[in-house]
């Protein structure tokens, strides 16, 4: 089935319009992949071919790079970083998701005085430019004396201020069969029972992207950790990657590229395993908007 | 694309409360709806709602974090208004949305168009095109792209085979900008998806019907598919025009921190970063932040204005 382009005609016409469509994907695909293949082989070339070599692989691998990292960097452990952004992440995953899944319950589920218009306004604040938030937040967790730990970068995910993940949990749960939760509340469950027994387990592919994207969001996240962590031990590995660059200057820069490697390593794997729920979810959060 | 057909959307507050009845029903609904929202109504008050107010009165106010705001009514808004640097980063942050935003679309369009083709491999090719969009804002891939774009390498090298040598992107006022525009670009595959789902809507009868009247594939193109996906191409322009004039990660990193060289990468954050937490100008930041508020509302808003005059909604047909 074509969508806008003509029906390829039986025979070799066929066979010709599938060849030229084969064709162009593979062109578009060389080019999008072309920086994701070229950090593959680049971490492996010894860092004064790195840029000036042109070659996308190296001419003879070497691991120096890697082994490089083991030194870690101004006497912090290269896993000192990852494990810091571990952290940040799976808490993340788990505030987004239980935050975001009961605030969606209630839009979707129950009927309570005033549901429109605060639905309204978290739609509002999917629109809202987060600079905005970015200094009196700032100053907020500075009185707390927050700074320079992961509260202020995980609050607002436990507090579902993630809008998009809460708009996509309720376009999830209205979608579900309303005979299902009505017939949870008829036999005498609780709101807390039916979201835990039945919305909750029906809405497995809405929480598992929006768990996936936090943590990829959370992992590449560049400016909350730039702005509140000071101490290099706290460092998650976006700010890691910077101290390379701030400290080994150009001499390192083949370590600087593994650890560039090995930083996308967590968000290339759980994409592999999840894209088509990612891509899927994606997709409909735009359609139904 | 399962998920938006076993889910049709539902108006919302249409539904009758569920079960229980009666006054002391509808009091039971409303206390167990405030309960389950209790962390967003928390979080809209603490993280959202009050720090937009306090940031509203920063604004008016010089604030460098160690001594209380002191009220300066409109001066930060006539320093900004009057501060060389911010126009430029007014100038770069609208070249940047302008040309990256249409670029980045008509790529998604187009190789969405493409895709929408039932062939061998579809789904490895739609995951494959995803992939930049999730890992398009980290500081590695920032780190790839100022060296891909630097003096010598493969897109300057690429160049002088073309007969046209400007010394690498990264070092060079004029151009490096435009590297930000092709790393943006480069992440076209989420809006694609988004069209690859739209497209699928598109009921099949109306292209057979229009081949039957002799319609060629640009028609057909022009006077079904277009109409047909316009809400999803109209939210796509919105999402990606707003996502673009918050960028920041990359133009950072990209620029090795420095958003220049000669500030040709100072996007409007970067500047707010630079003001806010450089200079300790919280004040000055803050009246910069409303500002990008105040213009990023307008572009939605006639954004949304325009709609009416492009914006095919099927339920509006019936």
């Amino acid at each position: 089935m074509t969508t806008a382009t003509r029906p390829a005609a039986p025979g070799t016409g066929r066979r010709a319009g599938s060849l030229a469509w084969h064709a162009g994907a593979l062109l578009v695909l060389a080019v999008v992949l072309y920086p994701v293949i070229w950090v593959l082989g680049a971490s492996f070339k010894p860092s004064k071919d790195i840029v000036a070599s042109l070659d996308l692989l190296p001419a003879k691998p070497v691991w120096a790079n890697f082994s490089g990292l083991a030194d870690g960097i101004s006497g912090i452990s290269v896993s000192s970083f990852f494990v810091n952004s571990l952290m940040y992440a799976l808490l993340a995953v788990v505030g987004v998701v239980v935050s975001s899944s009961l605030t969606a319950y209630a839009f979707a589920k129950i009927g309570f005085a005033g549901r429109n218009l605060l639905f309204t306004l978290m739609i509002g604040t999917l629109l809202l430019p987060y600079h905005v938030l970015l200094i009196p937040q700032y100053v907020l967790f500075r009185k707390l004396e927050l700074v320079d730990t992961l509260v202020p970068l995980v609050a607002g995910k436990f507090l579902a201020t993630e809008a998009f993940f809460v708009f996509l949990m309720v376009q999830f749960m209205r979608g579900l069969p309303r005979e299902l939760d009505e017939a949870a509340r008829l036999d005498g469950c609780g709101h807390l029972r039916t979201y835990w027994s039945v919305v909750l387990p029906l809405c497995r592919p809405a929480v598992i992207t929006s768990a996936i994207f936090t943590f990829i969001n959370a992992w590449n996240d560049f400016m909350g950790p730039l702005i509140y962590l000071n101490t290099p031990s706290k460092y998650t590995v976006s700010l890691g990657l910077m101290m390379f660059r701030d400290q080994e200057g150009i001499s390192d820069y083949g370590s600087m590229i593994a650890m560039s490697l090995v930083a996308l390593v967590p968000v290339v794997a759980f994409f592999m395993a999840f894209q088509r729920y990612l891509i899927d979810g994606m997709a409909t959060s735009g359609l139904k908007g | 694309m399962t998920l938006v057909k076993e889910a049709p959307a539902r108006p919302a507050g249409k539904r009758p409360a569920a079960p229980a009845a009666g006054r002391r029903g509808r009091r039971r609904e409303n206390l167990a709806g405030y309960l389950f929202m209790s962390p967003w109504i928390a979080g809209f008050l603490l993280l959202t709602a009050g720090p937009m107010i306090a940031s509203l009165y920063y604004a008016f106010t010089s604030y460098n974090l160690f001594t209380p705001p002191r009220w300066v009514g409109l001066d930060n808004f006539t320093t900004m208004f009057q501060d060389p640097r911010w126009q430029r980063s007014v100038e770069v942050t609208l070249k940047y949305v302008v040309v990256a935003t249409p670029l980045k679309l008509l790529l998604a369009l187009g190789v969405a168009l493409l895709l929408a083709q039932s062939r061998r491999g579809q789904g490895l090719y739609r995951a494959a095109f995803y992939l930049p969009s999730l890992i398009g804002a980290s500081v590695s891939v920032g780190f790839v792209w100022r060296a891909l774009f630097s003096d010598d390498a493969i897109v300057d090298r690429a160049q002088r085979v073309l007969g046209v040598d400007v010394g690498g992107w990264i070092g060079n006022p004029d151009y490096v900008l435009y590297a930000l525009v092709a790393l943006s670009v480069w992440q076209f595959g989420a809006p694609m998806v988004i069209f690859l789902a739209g497209l699928k809507q598109v009921p099949r009868e109306l292209y057979e019907a229009a081949e039957v009247d002799g319609a060629g594939a640009l028609r057909r193109f022009w006077n079904i598919t277009l109409p047909m996906i316009s809400p999803v191409l109209f939210f796509n322009v919105l999402l990606e025009s707003i996502h673009a004039f918050q960028v920041f990660g990359s133009a950072y990193v990209v620029s090795n921190t420095s958003c220049g060289p000669a500030d040709a990468t100072l996007v409007y954050t970067c500047y707010l970063y630079q003001k806010g937490f450089k200079e300790a100008q919280m004040g000055f930041a803050s009246a910069m932040a409303w500002t990008l508020v105040v213009a990023v509302a307008l572009v939605t808003a006639v954004l949304f204005w325009s709609q009416k005059k492009w914006v095919h909604y099927e339920e509006a047909a019936k």
